[in-house]
């Protein structure tokens, strides 16, 4: 077996050269991807070993890369698209709600886009506007769109292969604050990974499930962590896929603890928690002892860095909505 | 494999047109047919005014630079470089014409009098641009790359509208700037912008600084034709001028400017320049640049060949330039001091300006937001 400890910039780098040398149809797109390995090193010397046919550095415009990546993919390749940052999707967003979204549907079936469309997102990171987004609801709304996201290495290591030889598109978010932490990656493991559209339990717990995904997954173990020493024991339930929404250990979960509580940065109206909270309302009626709890981003647009932890979720706010949950 | 075309290998250089210059990297004036008589009345007192505004440019980037380094920014895109173009543009805008910039235009806000503090405060993290717009007519910074085009574009065609343009008369006819990048050339905004200018004849002027460099990408990338060249197709003139030679860019800036104001359409600048520094703070150029591509540019220093020229025409004597570093010295002082001691926002104050009136939602979610907070400060107390 072998385990190896790394980054998830490195998992997902590791991934993408895996499905590279699997499929000499998979192709590497984006802005400054090449000698630059991306602004975040994730395809760190891939040109170098892949070359510049098949790791290519794109003129800077969004709705190129993903309209010309419809274009390779009609034409048998696998393009893997890089957005520079979750608030620069929107120039081809066209392209993926249109285009890429409905061209099997459209087609009857006939024609595949096996597209991945990778972003960064999400905050904590002290940027600028337009770099600390989540924009994955807008996706999540659109059928035809397979939504992604990993919250640590051994995940990304393993979903990026899978959305990779996915037929369906597949717009798969990084978690860009937790990019340079490390965890162990067990690189010998494929016969024993989840699907790619499945959630998964990630630290078990009795008196009140959490739901969260991507970046928020590591806070709502600190969470638990923090609830234990007081006694109380938080399920922790890392969604992993936000189209289809995989709610089954979700609901699962509910059914014992009769609470839930649902964490992510995106802003809270019409965000994957409203669905969620939906879902499980229609599910687990009868189980339920508290109304579903939110833990979000305001719903202003994404503030200025030095108010932006005020803005996201953080322990404590998981653990305030945690006892709110106890107030019913 | 590499990929390739009937025009040659993909990423081969396109080939260096002439370009506009009338001060040398030495220093030297050259004569020219064309652009002379637009700088006819430029005078000694206007060549120190413009050194100041280069040299106060560049030391204001320096001490951001700095700043950053220290912690108190969180980015900061340096214009090391591509002075000459900002202030020879910007000079030769008239107060009641209009800038739409990128993030980078820090010498454009200087020559419009926005006070280098507010462009600090941006990206120190504490604000999203509070510099007065109206007053200065330099807009927000727009870090969508090309977006703002299309914003100057339609601000024109206001101005057009408002019957301000082909007037005649100077204080009346006004020109819009649009400022952006070569990697931006690339993107639909600015091409519909070209488009939309073009049809309606709208009096914008699109400079192009093309530093060479959109990040790690260099030109080629992102064109096989010089770009000025573009402008053609769309059917308005398109110029290449040296953007490192702040008389010559002043000379064609007035030139395109003043073909807007006459209400005779847009002009497409391209400021043929370097991007001598990393293309923002977290960037490291080293990755996929040369050196001596950096040195080759450096005998072009857009300020050196201005202070060659001033001395060797006796513009301007030591105790100009010794006052003048004491005048850097002290804003960059002040800069330092000033944005260390900006305040963080309140938190709440992000619910002000989400809409016009806040919603009851959102009044709700102030309210939510400040009960959470001051919980914490009764903890405070109770400790
Ligand atoms: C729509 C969009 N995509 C990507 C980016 C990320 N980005 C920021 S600057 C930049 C390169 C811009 O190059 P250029 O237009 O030449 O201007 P320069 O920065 O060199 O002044 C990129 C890709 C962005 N800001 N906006």
């Amino acid at each position: 077996m072998s385990v190896e400890s790394m980054t998830l910039v490195k998992a997902i780098n590791s991934g993408l050269r895996r499905a590279m040398e699997g499929d000499d149809h998979v192709l590497v797109m984006g802005e400054d991807v090449g000698k630059l390995g991306g602004v975040f090193r994730v395809t760190d010397g891939l040109q170098k070993d892949f070359g510049d046919a098949r790791v290519i550095d794109t003129p800077l415009a969004e709705s190129g890369i993903i309209g010309t990546a419809v274009g390779l993919a009609l034409r048998g390749y696998r393009p893997v698209c890089e957005i520079q940052f979750d608030g620069f999707v929107f120039p081809g967003y066209d392209q993926i709600v249109s285009q890429v979204a409905k061209m099997h549907f459209r087609s009857g079936g006939r024609l595949r886009l096996p597209i991945v469309i990778r972003i960064p997102y999400g905050g904590s990171i002290g940027a600028v506007e337009h770099h600390s987004e989540s924009p994955e609801a807008y996706f999540a709304h659109t059928p035809g769109l397979k939504v992604v996201t990993c919250s640590n290495p051994a995940d990304a290591y393993w979903m990026i292969q899978q959305a990779v030889t996915a037929d369906d598109p597949v717009v798969f978010f990084e978690p860009k604050r937790r990019y340079y932490e490390k965890g162990d990656v067990d690189l010998d493991s494929a016969d024993s990974v989840p699907p790619l559209e499945s959630a998964r339990v990630a630290a078990p717990g009795t008196d009140v499930t959490v739901a969260a995904y991507g970046p928020m997954v590591k806070t709502c173990l600190e969470a638990a962590a923090a609830a234990a020493d007081e006694g109380r024991s938080l399920e922790v339930v890392d969604l992993r896929s936000l189209s289809p929404l995989d709610l089954t250990p979700v609901v699962e979960s509910v059914r014992r603890t009769g609470r839930l509580v649902v964490v992510h940065e995106a802003q809270r109206t019409l965000g994957i928690g409203a669905e969620v909270a939906a879902r499980v309302t229609e599910e687990c009626f009868y189980s339920l002892e508290a109304p579903v709890q939110r833990v979000t981003g305001y719903d202003t647009p994404y503030p200025s860095a030095r108010v932006e932890e005020e803005y996201l979720p953080d322990l404590d706010r998981v653990l305030d909505a945690v006892d709110r949950t106890f107030a019913f | 494999m590499t990929v390739e075309t009937a025009a040659g290998p993909a990423g081969s250089a396109p080939p260096e047109p002439e370009l506009v210059q009338l001060l040398t990297p030495e220093g030297q004036r050259v004569p020219h047919d064309r652009y002379d008589a637009l700088i006819a009345d430029v005078g000694p007192h206007d060549i120190r005014e413009m050194y100041r505004d280069l040299v106060l440019a560049r030391r204001i980037d320096s001490e951001a630079v700095a700043l950053q380094r220290q912690g108190e920014l969180g980015l900061w895109p340096s214009l090391l470089g591509q002075e000459a173009a900002q202030v020879g543009s910007a000079r030769a805008l008239r107060a009641h014409d209009h800038v739409f910039p990128t993030y980078r235009e820090h010498g454009v806000a200087l020559c419009r009098g926005v006070d280098p503090l507010r462009l600090l405060a941006l990206f120190r993290g504490v604000d999203q641009g509070t510099w007065d717009t109206v007053g200065s007519r330099f807009h927000l910074y727009t870090i969508v790359i090309g977006a703002q085009t299309l914003h100057a574009t339609g601000y024109a065609m206001g101005v057009q509208r408002d019957g301000a343009i082909g007037t005649g008369d100077p204080d009346r006819d006004t020109a819009v700037v649009a400022y952006f990048g070569d990697g931006a050339t690339s993107q639909g905004d600015v091409n519909e912008a070209f488009i939309w200018a073009s049809v309606t004849n709208a009096p914008v002027v699109f400079f192009c600084q093309n530093n060479q460099w959109a990040i790690s990408e260099p030109l080629e990338r992102q064109t096989r034709v010089p770009l000025y060249k573009r402008a053609g197709g769309f059917g308005f003139p398109g110029v290449r001028v040296d953007g490192n030679d702040v008389l010559a860019c002043l000379a064609v800036s007035r030139e395109a400017l003043q073909r807007a104001r006459d209400g005779e359409g847009p002009t497409l600048v391209e400021a043929f320049t370097y991007r001598m520094g990393a293309h923002t703070t977290s960037d490291d150029p080293t990755r996929y640049r040369l050196d001596a591509e950096l040195e080759h540019w450096k005998l072009k220093d857009p300020i050196e060949r201005v202070k060659a020229y001033m001395v060797r025409n006796d513009i301007a004597d030591q105790a100009f330039f010794d006052d003048l570093t004491a005048q850097a010295d002290e804003l960059a002082e002040r800069l330092r001091t000033q944005c260390r001691e900006l305040p963080d926002p309140e938190p709440t104050s992000i619910f002000d300006h989400v809409y016009v009136e806040p919603t009851p939602q959102l009044v709700a979610q102030r309210d939510e937001m400040a009960r959470y907070l001051d919980s914490f400060a009764d903890q405070e107390v109770a400790r």
